[in-house]
């Protein structure tokens, strides 16, 4: 395999990331334990853009630092929405257990 | 690759792998403050001090906070019965460990016509600025309307209604 540059260091750990945050957001019941995998999916991706803005050619353009504000901002409207969402459900169905929600009237 | 990089990784990884596992949520919203601490730090290491910042207000200021608070009013602390995990575990674990095997292989085995070692980047909070009200405050617009409408969603349907409710 050799020598692991830098940028592929922070890629792979991106990568490893993602792969928790996918599992987690797969295998878990819990609806809010879900929207805390996808956050760390967005977080993984936020890595890349970073990584690739550091050792990307001209740094001094900020693409890749834009990309990833903006996608912290979009990732906090995401997760105000889902948590809001996840306890308007409970409200209705006194779980957040994924297996229950199983119907889509109220 | 430097000593602190694989240490902030192995803390990060930890964090996360912690809470995707442990069975008390209110613990496993612990360990992803852990997770998003050290992906903050990870930005500082990349010299991107103002997404850093951005990442330690946002995440554990705000998501963590926020993750809490349903956590607490959902009575989701308590561990269910049946077990953490839904019963196609299986499946999307495989699932996670071949989109893992995919990545890594694709990272590991493709030639990068970047440059390995690149001069570290000076960028001012000015420049960043300049550069929102100017090249990118279109999207930055955007953003504000899309943060307000969300603010708004979040409260409609979270809010309490009496009578509709059982």
């Amino acid at each position: 395999m050799g020598h692991v540059t830098a940028l592929q260091g922070y890629l792979l750990l991106a990568a490893l990331l993602f792969a928790i945050g996918l599992a987690g957001a797969l295998t878990r019941r819990n609806a809010i334990l879900v929207l805390i995998g996808i956050e760390l999916m967005l977080n993984a991706a936020n890595l890349n853009l970073i990584a690739f803005w550091r050792y990307g050619p001209h740094p001094e353009a900020l693409t890749g630092m834009m990309f990833a504000i903006f996608s912290i901002a979009v990732a906090a409207a995401e997760a105000a929405v889902g948590l809001g969402l996840v306890i308007h459900i409970y409200r209705f169905t006194q779980t957040t257990d994924l297996d229950q929600m199983n119907r889509m009237k109220g | 690759m430097t000593i602190v990089f694989y240490v902030i990784a192995a803390i990060t990884v930890a964090g996360a792998l912690a809470a995707m596992l442990l069975k008390n949520t209110v613990h496993c919203a612990l360990a992803l403050t852990v997770a998003f601490a050290g992906l903050a730090i990870q930005f500082l290491e990349l010299d991107a001090q103002f997404a850093g910042f951005a990442q330690i207000l946002v995440y554990i200021g705000a998501v963590a906070i926020l993750v809490v608070f349903a956590i607490l009013l959902t009575r989701g602390s308590e561990t269910p019965k049946e077990g953490v995990f839904s019963k196609t575990w299986l499946a999307g674990l495989a699932i996670a460990a071949m989109v893992f095997a995919v990545l890594s292989w694709a990272v590991l085995n493709s030639t990068s016509s970047l440059p390995g070692d690149s001069p570290k980047p000076t960028v001012s909070v000015l420049e960043i600025g300049n550069a929102l009200m100017g090249r990118y405050v279109l999207p930055l617009e955007i953003v504000a309307v899309l943060l307000t409408s969300a603010l708004i969603g979040a409260v409609i349907v979270a809010k309490h209604e009496k009578g509709s409710a059982k």
